[in-house]
């Protein structure tokens, strides 16, 4: 009997492994494991041997019986895997077809850019930024920051006056040849907020004011009506032309690379005394003047050097139009513009100021 | 102001070369723009000539054969000028000699004869105008001597960029007081220190009488008259230097003036003392309309704040400006009226901007000349009349003179100097320095300097700040330690409206935004091309007084004409996407209120600014966000991305924690069926919409989106970083679909309302994710369907509590005319 039961399983087996399908598989179970299997039958029969019998046949059987339930299960599995793997060749596509992007980001203009990375380096330094308005009284432009009416320094600025008429009722403001604290303009440059701001902040004061300023320039390559800048201003005790010069070496070499270098040479704005211009070292010839081919730097013109901003120590007379804590005899400090389109120019090397303003998409998608 | 480095260093010569020179003054003193270069590359090759013999050419009428002396030995020489003739000296260039323009001078065969050189005229070596003849020299020199050692034929050119500040170095002497001053090296006696020797008896008073009506204009006029003039061209070496210094020379008489003022600053003027009726000379203002003609032959009209210097018989000149054609000095004058006056700058200045006429002498006066020049100027001009027209200078001098300001005393505190420079400065270096540079200097104390400023820089250094820059700059700017402020108490930081602002930015770049800058000055058509209405108040535009042109006169009330125009310019390149934004004020006519930051336009001082200038982001969306691939483009119905741009705005909301509400609404550009107004809080913050195709098609666009918000409502709303923890996965939610249909005139959102309002507080969100309309709704009705997710935050719901919610909610939407698909 067990001799039966050992031929039995090895036909199965046999059997199922060569089962090519499914319903090849089922109609095996049927007929090896049964109700009416030979196999159920022994088992069924077992009670009906002899007792010393009955110990082994029933061991074989179910041995049987399990092994041949997990052959099947194993080949079950294995025709389904095939049976997956030939429905997945009928659903192939043709990969080499363009994907399909996500939204592409789209870009900050290249002057904001600049404009914040020159606001981090001085909030690094311990700065607050402030914003004024564009729109301003000559009193805040220009007589404050110590242009006397019909003073030739305001020539340097040549500017858009308001029309009168078309500024809200009880504005003060009346045009005057030459012009003068009663007339309104569009601000020739962020420095009519130093004023402003130390109006309304006692000393120490660090600040610096990013904004839109308007000079009465026709459109060229180098000049435009309305251009960006980055005002400075720090007021304290004992704050000096020394601190002028290495807060504006920190924040050419952040602006501009570590191995920049900076000089101070002597120059002329109404509201600061002393005055100064800030050049830094050619990034182009690394202050040599001259490229590596031994060419005439055109970037710095063979000096070595570019300038990229005003500065000085605050001028008294400024200091007595705002008043207060601020007495002009004690009170010192310093002040500083920059143009936020020259720093941009100078690090990309973009040689039209008209791009910026021209918003051709080929230009903005090259800064992100 | 252009300083020719020959004359230059006649005065200070510090023994550097005209580059290192120049580098020195624009590190100490004041900016060389560039070094440029006058006459001939290189003085090889140019030599005095003496012609020995001049023969008609056998070949040509108007050319002559010279034989001509030169270092060696006697050559042949064609020349075509009438002028030369056996006997004279002249200026040769040999063969191989470079001429100014750069060419190198070759032998060349002239009708038939050899000639190895040329005999030069002034203008040849850009020396003078005069090119009828050569030029013969008055000179011993041996033939063969070096030209240049006779003739000023090279020279460099400091081009000097000043500042309004330094008038004292548009004068040659007061740029070589300043190169003594950095180099230490000796200064020449000042060229006015001699004064000429006047002749003969009689007076200026006799011949010549000044009355000025207007002092406070005219401090100081003075008069001095030659008699007996000469008149003819000025001696080379000086019209060399007026040509290098960039002025052309005319005649004796008129290039002294110029060359006086070349070297003092001081601006002349010399009239035809016979044309000046009886002598007599009245300032005064002009009245309103006067008319005269000036120098340049223009008839000029003056207002009542011109002033003017009058004879007898009218107008004479623009004070400090430009003299007249009337009495100008002409080829017949023989005696001169020398006028050196002294005006009010900020008047000189007035006038000449308002009649458009800028003269050297106006560029000078402008800047406020100290009255002491007056006779520097007539001393120095006395002496070369004399010589230069062997004039006799007649005794005297007109002088009216208000009273000459008392030179400024200003004591220079020790301390003070080392605070404001952030270094020690020894006081012998600042005594030193200051006494080069012409001021008195007395020790007072320990370490403090009395100083007395000189005339020439007494309306720039009047205070002690202004000496201590002297100070400073002369010890070296570039020399100064770097330090920073000692301030540690000091804290940096941005403002909550610069963070919202940069966060807003940042995110509609991420959705796929380029930023753009536009003008903020626009034209006055655009009101009308974005068809706003009479009353609509974007028509009330600030506007500038002066444009640059008419289309940028006023200042913009909106953001979108800048993105217009930027969506046309990239359409119009093929650019593949055009979605723009744009960040930036309006400026409207209103005043500025006392609430808010700057992005509502209220900004720190006592004065509140003249308008109101508002933050505004504005966004431009042509077809869609995702470019089109070969699976499709924009979703259905949306070709002008109207439902994009919708979605970009609700995710920048949705990024700032802000609630931004939609209703439809109108604007005069916008699709009247497609626009609609936003939201934040109540407060009303700006508009979207599909562009009115008439718009459309006014900047050439297809179908385009478009947006504009105020900021500042959004900053107020912002709730970054005040988020409060919820517990959502103790008792989970309940997640149900609803179907809707209502009436084809529902808005969407009226819908969804209805459904919120129905569900109460256990209905924590409901929101859209379909649309149907067809069959099985019927004509004139569409269908939404809804998820809603239910939520208590304490409990789980049972299906009764949903179920009571459900039957409100159908309540609800049966008052909109909705009922529920079930």
């Amino acid at each position: 009997m067990v001799d039966r039961i050992e031929s039995l399983r090895a036909e199965a087996s046999a059997a199922i492994s060569a089962a090519p399908d499914r319903a090849a598989l089922e109609e095996l179970r049927v007929r090896f494991l049964g109700r009416r299997s030979e196999l159920t039958g022994i088992l069924r029969g077992i009670s009906e041997l002899e007792p010393s019998e009955r110990g082994p046949v029933g061991a074989a059987a179910n041995a049987a019986r399990t092994a041949l339930e997990d052959e099947l299960a194993a080949r079950r599995e294995a025709l389904d895997a095939a049976e997956i793997e030939r429905a997945l060749e009928g659903e192939a596509i043709d990969v080499t077809l363009p994907g399909t992007p996500p939204v592409a980001p789209g870009h900050l203009h290249v002057l904001t850019r600049t404009r914040r990375e020159i606001e981090d380096v001085f909030v690094g330094l311990g700065y607050r930024v402030l914003e004024g308005p564009e729109i301003e009284h000559d009193f805040y432009n220009f007589t404050a920051l110590n242009h006397p009416p019909g003073h030739p320094a305001r020539m340097l600025q040549d500017s858009f006056y308001i029309d009168s008429t078309t500024l809200p009722a009880g504005v003060l403001n009346e045009r005057g040849l030459p012009p003068g604290p009663q007339d309104v303009l569009l601000r020739t440059h962020t420095s009519p907020m130093q004023v402003r701001a130390m109006e309304a902040q006692e000393p120490p004061i660090f600040i610096v004011v990013p904004g839109t300023v308007y000079r009465r320039d026709t459109i060229d390559a180098t000049h435009l009506p309305m251009f960006n800048q980055v005002e400075g201003l720090a007021v304290g005790e004992g704050i000096s032309l020394t601190d002028l010069a290495g807060t504006l070496d920190h924040a050419a070499k952040a602006l501009f690379g570590p191995e920049r270098r900076t000089r101070l040479k002597p120059d002329y704005f109404p509201f600061t005394e002393p005055s100064v211009q800030v050049d830094v070292s050619c990034f182009a010839c690394d202050g040599s003047g001259r490229l590596a081919n031994g060419e005439r730097d055109p970037l710095c013109k063979g000096t070595g050097w570019i300038e990229i901003l005003g500065a000085g120590m605050v001028d008294p007379n400024v200091f007595g139009f705002v008043g207060g804590e601020y007495d002009p005899e004690t009170t010192q400090g310093f002040a500083f513009g920059m143009g936020i389109e020259r720093i941009a120019m100078l690090k990309h090397g973009i040689p039209d100021l008209r791009l910026f303003f021209e918003n051709d998409v080929r230009f903005l998608e090259q800064f992100s | 102001m252009r300083v020719p480095f020959g004359w230059l260093t006649e005065y200070c010569d510090p023994g550097l070369a005209p580059e290192e020179l120049a580098e020195l003054l624009s590190m100490r003193a004041v900016e060389v723009e560039r070094v440029s270069r006058v006459g001939v590359p290189s003085t090889d090759g140019f030599e005095v000539g003496r012609v020995v013999s001049a023969e008609q050419h056998p070949n040509a009428d108007r050319l002559r054969v010279c034989e001509v002396e030169t270092s060696e030995g006697t050559r042949t020489i064609v020349c075509g000028a009438p002028n030369v003739a056996a006997g004279q000296a002249v200026a040769v260039a040999l063969p191989g000699a470079r001429m100014p323009d750069g060419q190198k001078l070759k032998r060349a065969k002239l009708r038939g004869v050899e000639s190895n050189g040329m005999i030069l005229s002034e203008r040849e070596l850009e020396l003078g105008d005069d090119h009828a003849g050569i030029m013969v020299l008055d000179t011993d020199a041996a033939p063969g001597t070096p030209l240049a050692d006779v003739l000023p034929i090279t020279d460099s050119v400091l081009e000097l960029d000043l500042n309004p500040n330094r008038v004292d170095c548009m004068g040659v002497y007061g740029v070589a007081r300043e190169v003594h001053a950095i180099t230490g090296a000796p200064l020449a006696p000042a060229p006015w220190e001699l004064d000429a020797e006047p002749e003969g008896g009689g007076s200026v008073q006799d011949l010549a009488s000044v009355t000025v009506e207007v002092p406070e204009l005219c401090p100081r006029f003075t008069a001095r008259a030659f008699t007996e003039i000469t008149l003819g061209p000025s001696p080379t070496w000086l019209r060399a230097r007026l040509l290098a210094a960039g002025m052309r020379p005319i005649f004796n008489a008129v290039d002294i003036t110029n060359y006086v003022m070349l070297i003092t600053a001081q601006p002349l003027h010399a009239f035809d003392l016979d044309r000046v009726p009886g002598g007599e000379l009245i300032i005064r203002t002009a009245r309103e309309g006067e008319t005269m003609t000036t120098l340049d032959g223009i008839e000029r009209t003056l207002d009542a704040e011109t002033v003017l210097v009058c004879d007898r018989d009218g107008p004479a000149g623009i004070a400090g400006i430009m003299g007249g054609q009337r009495s100008e000095v002409s080829d017949a004058t023989t005696s001169v009226l020398l006028e050196v006056a002294n005006w009010d700058g900020v008047n000189v200045l007035r006038t000449s901007s308002l009649l458009g006429l800028r003269s050297d002498a106006s560029s000078r006066n402008e800047k406020q000349l100290h009255p002491e020049l007056t006779i520097r100027a007539q001393r120095l001009a006395s002496r070369l009349f004399a010589e230069l027209c062997g004039a006799t200078v007649v005794p005297g001098t007109v002088d009216a003179a208000a009273e000459i300001p008392a030179p400024h005393r200003i004591s220079l505190h020790g301390a003070r100097l080392d605070s404001l420079l952030g270094v020690p400065i020894e006081r012998a270096e600042a005594s030193a320095g200051l006494g080069r540079l012409g001021f008195e200097v007395a020790e007072a104390g320990e370490r403090d300097l009395e100083v007395t400023v000189p005339v020439e820089r007494h309306y720039d250094v009047t205070r002690e700040v202004d000496v201590i820059e002297e100070v400073g700059r002369l010890h070296g700017l570039d020399r100064l330690p770097r330090t920073l402020p000692a301030h540690p108490d000091r804290v940096g930081g941005l403002s909550r409206e610069q963070l919202v602002r940069r966060r807003v930015e940042d995110v509609i770049r991420d959705l796929g935004f380029d930023q753009i800058v536009s003008w903020a000055f626009v034209d006055a058509g655009l009101a009308d091309r974005l068809r706003l209405l009479g009353d609509d108040e974007r028509r009330v535009a600030v506007a500038t007084h002066n444009p640059i042109s008419e289309e940028h006169a006023r200042m913009r009330t909106t953001l979108l004409g800048g993105l217009l125009d930027a969506a046309r310019h990239n359409l119009a390149r093929d650019v593949a996407r055009v979605a723009l934004f744009e960040s930036g004020p309006v400026y409207l006519r209103e005043s500025a209120g006392d609430e808010g930051g700057p992005l509502t336009g209220r900004f720190a001082g006592r004065m509140p600014p003249p308008a109101r200038e508002r933050h505004r982001l504005a966004g431009l969306l042509v077809g869609g966000l995702a470019p089109p691939t070969w699976r499709g483009s924009a979703p259905a119905g949306d070709a002008a991305g109207f439902y994009s741009l919708k979605g970009a705005l609700e995710t920048l909301a949705a990024q700032l924690g802000v609630a931004l509400a939609l209703s439809p609404g109108a604007e005069p550009f916008l699709h009247p069926g497609r626009a609609a107004s936003l939201a934040i809080d109540g407060r009303g913050a700006g508009w979207i919409g599909e562009l009115h195709p008439l718009v459309s098609r006014e900047w050439d666009l297809p179908g385009a989106s478009a947006f504009e918000l105020d900021l500042a409502p959004l900053s107020d709303a912002f709730g970054g970083g005040e988020e409060r923890y919820r517990d959502l996965t103790s008792h989970p939610s309940v997640l149900q679909d609803l179907a809707v249909t209502v009436g084809e005139e529902v808005p969407a959102e009226r819908v969804r309302e209805a459904v919120a309002h129905g569900g109460g507080e256990l209905l924590v969100d409901a929101r859209i994710f379909d649309v149907y309309r067809g069959e099985q709704v019927g004509p004139g009705r569409k269908s939404l369907a809804l998820r809603l997710e239910f939520r208590a935050a304490d409990r789980t719901l049972t299906d009764a509590e949903v179920g009571e919610a459900r039957e409100r909610i159908r309540r609800e939407l049966a008052e909109i005319g909705g009922s529920l698909r079930e």
